[in-house]
């Protein structure tokens, strides 16, 4: 096994020029799949015979929900990988996480709550699901504030790191809450053991809103953790060379 | 056209749910291009100290 490719991602320089190549791509992608979804989503699939149209929520409810608990994964795993090996640019990616984890938590819950009006009677029910996620918005929210309450980078890494690793509790909790709980929300439609449990003309738009908001979410983390990885560096030959460069292009 | 847009009376409730999921990944998208930006000028001005010291 070659573990070469593995070190290279944790020089700075290395994954600052792979990020750059990379993150206009996902966004491309991303941007070129939402009209598409959007479209599936509002004008293709067939009105749903007990919730009518207000169930095209779900294309912007779902895909904000996963990704946010998604997000909030990636985060511990890349702070644990950043605590145990002390690799700076984990931290970097940990770090990005957190402002695009909060908006798909924050969105989440309010398409959630603007759903809920019509279907439950209720902006906000004290529910498992609805608990679990707000405590989702809570780390995010927490881990933000926490970084930016200390001033030494180094000491704010690893403070905000232990945060993101304990928080990841919430994750199978949010997941399951839905059946170990009596819950007013519904259970999971499309990753069930017996396959999706609506018709392919209303999942296709589904996947597609997932592709998009999982493309952006990869763009929106890259484009953050260059940022951070700019401001970790302290001179550098590569940066002299990489801002120069930049000067140069515009 | 009007029909699309009502929704069968859920319109309100579908139109708030895409227009606030749509501007959050705009806003989102706006705000990490700026925090680069922001890094882009912070690490010029920095490298810029260091050859004046």
């Amino acid at each position: 096994m070659n573990w070469v490719w593995f070190h290279r991602f944790g020089s700075p320089p290395y994954f600052y020029r792979m990020a750059g190549r990379w993150a206009p791509w996902f966004l491309a992608l991303a941007a070129l799949l939402l009209p598409v979804g959007l479209y599936g989503g509002l004008a293709v699939a067939p009105t749903d015979y007990y919730q009518s149209d207000v169930f095209r929520i779900i294309y912007v409810h779902v895909p904000t929900a996963y990704l946010s608990v998604m997000t909030y994964t990636w985060m511990a795993l890349a702070a644990a990988v950043a605590l145990i090996w002390r690799i700076k640019v984990c931290h970097a990616i940990a770090a990005a996480c957190a402002p695009a984890g909060a908006m798909f938590t924050a969105v989440a819950l309010a398409t959630g709550m603007i759903w809920g009006q019509p279907t439950w009677g209720t902006y906000w029910a004290w529910d498992p699901r609805i608990i679990s996620e707000l405590f989702v918005l809570f780390f995010f929210l927490g881990y933000i504030a926490l970084r930016g309450a200390i001033e030494d980078r180094d000491r704010a890494d690893r403070s905000s790191a232990v945060l993101a690793v304990v928080g990841v509790v919430n994750v199978p909790i949010v997941h399951y809450s839905v059946d170990w709980w009596n819950s007013l929300h519904q259970g999971p439609t499309l990753m069930r053991a017996d396959g999706p449990a609506m018709p392919m003309s209303m999942a296709w738009p589904l996947l597609v809103m997932l592709a998009s908001y999982t493309f952006f979410f990869v763009a929106i983390m890259l484009m953050r953790a260059r940022a951070e990885v700019l401001r970790r560096e302290r001179g550098g030959a590569w940066l002299r060379e990489e801002l120069a460069r930049l000067g140069a292009a515009t | 056209m009007r029909e699309f847009l009502d929704m069968n009376g859920y319109g309100t409730y579908v139109w708030s749910a895409y227009g606030i999921a749509i501007g959050g990944l705009v806003l989102s998208v706006y705000l990490a291009r700026r925090q680069l930006r922001l890094a882009r000028d912070e690490a010029r001005r920095r490298l810029a100290m260091q050859e004046v010291s």
